[in-house]
């Protein structure tokens, strides 16, 4: 992505935070939001995370990782495991990391 | 003020850790600083940077942090109780600067959603606690990121930060079942031009997440 591109996406991304942020005050008249839509924005955050997650650890240009000696897939489990036994996100961050660092540096995966 | 210093430290960790990914998905060091200035939405932010580094259309990567917002539209409907008198353009403002953490915040110090004199003043200490903590690690994160060698795949704490909050997000079986399709979706759509897979599975995950609320599928003792 070129440069201009890149300022133009970051632009339009400031522009959602701002409407995001702000939607409901927007307009001078209160307008309540139906029924059917509440329930898709509860999904929707969840299915975005996921879309963006799977490929990321799961594909090396496309393809499923070869083998099993993949160092994002190692550092997704230890995250994992470690957010299930303590539910702290930072510490998601820092185990995972960790053991990517340590697969990657450590053993030349 | 001692409400916030606590959290604001996570707030600090998640900011170094947006702002190395913003250098390692190949944003400039300028862009990458105007993005955390302006955009100041981290976990958008985070999402949108794998679809940048990976040329997407600008209208996917647009819709995948939209989506990634949406929780702020539903804050916004409870926001309107408290500053839905104030100027348009001074609302608006005040909103744009206003996290998750402020949120939180406020609606336990302010639990009775009607205006009173004291909320202003103290939502802006709030949001200026939390604009100096999440902008000075994310440019300190953004001067590290420039130093560190790009084979060593920082960005990649971008990605366990999305996991750690996707996990957070997940409540009941209904979301495991709409977050486990959206994810497999997303794995098998990948060949579709475009990043298109993203949306592909937004539309499968939410689409999922809405039909098993209406109790699909039919089981056969409700269809008898």
């Amino acid at each position: 992505m070129s440069s201009v591109e890149a300022l133009v996406a970051i632009i339009g991304l400031t522009a959602i935070t701002v409407v995001t942020r702000g939607f409901f005050l927007l307009s001078e008249r209160e307008w309540p939001l139906p029924a059917w839509a509440n329930r898709g924005l509860r999904y929707a955050p969840l299915a975005a995370l996921a879309a963006v997650i799977a490929p990321e650890v799961l594909l090396t240009n496309g393809a499923l990782v070869e083998g099993w000696r993949s160092p994002r897939l190692f550092a997704a489990i230890a995250g994992t495991a470690y957010f299930w036994w303590q539910r702290g996100i930072l510490g998601t961050i820092v185990v995972g990391t960790a053991t990517m660092l340590a697969l990657k540096l450590g053993l030349g995966w | 003020m001692r409400e916030i210093a606590g959290p604001s430290f996570g707030i600090s960790a998640w900011a170094l850790v947006t702002g190395v990914a913003m250098i390692k998905s190949g944003l400039t060091l300028p862009l990458a600083m105007f993005m955390s200035l302006a955009v100041y939405a981290g976990s958008a932010q985070l999402a949108a940077l794998p679809l940048i580094a990976a040329g997407a259309p600008l209208w996917v990567i647009w819709a995948t942090a939209a989506c990634m917002n949406l929780r702020f539209v539903i804050f916004s409907a409870h926001w309107r109780k408290y500053f839905g008198e104030l100027p348009r353009a001074r609302r608006l403002a005040l909103m744009y600067l206003t996290a998750d953490l402020n949120y939180v915040l406020f609606v336990r110090r302010f639990p009775d959603p009607k205006p009173s004199p004291e909320q202003l003043p103290y939502l802006l200490g709030s949001i200026a606690w939390s604009w100096l903590s999440w902008q000075i690690p994310a440019l300190i994160g953004i001067a590290l990121g420039d130093r560190v060698p790009t084979e060593w795949e920082l960005g990649f704490a971008g990605v366990l930060a999305l996991l750690g909050l996707a996990y957070s997000t997940l409540s009941g079986r209904n979301s495991w079942i709409a977050g486990l399709v959206a994810a497999a979706a997303a794995v098998a759509a990948v060949a579709l031009p475009l990043k298109l897979n993203v949306v592909v599975a937004i539309a499968a995950g939410v689409a999922v997440g809405v039909l098993l609320d209406r109790g699909w599928p039919v089981t056969a003792e409700a269809r008898r």
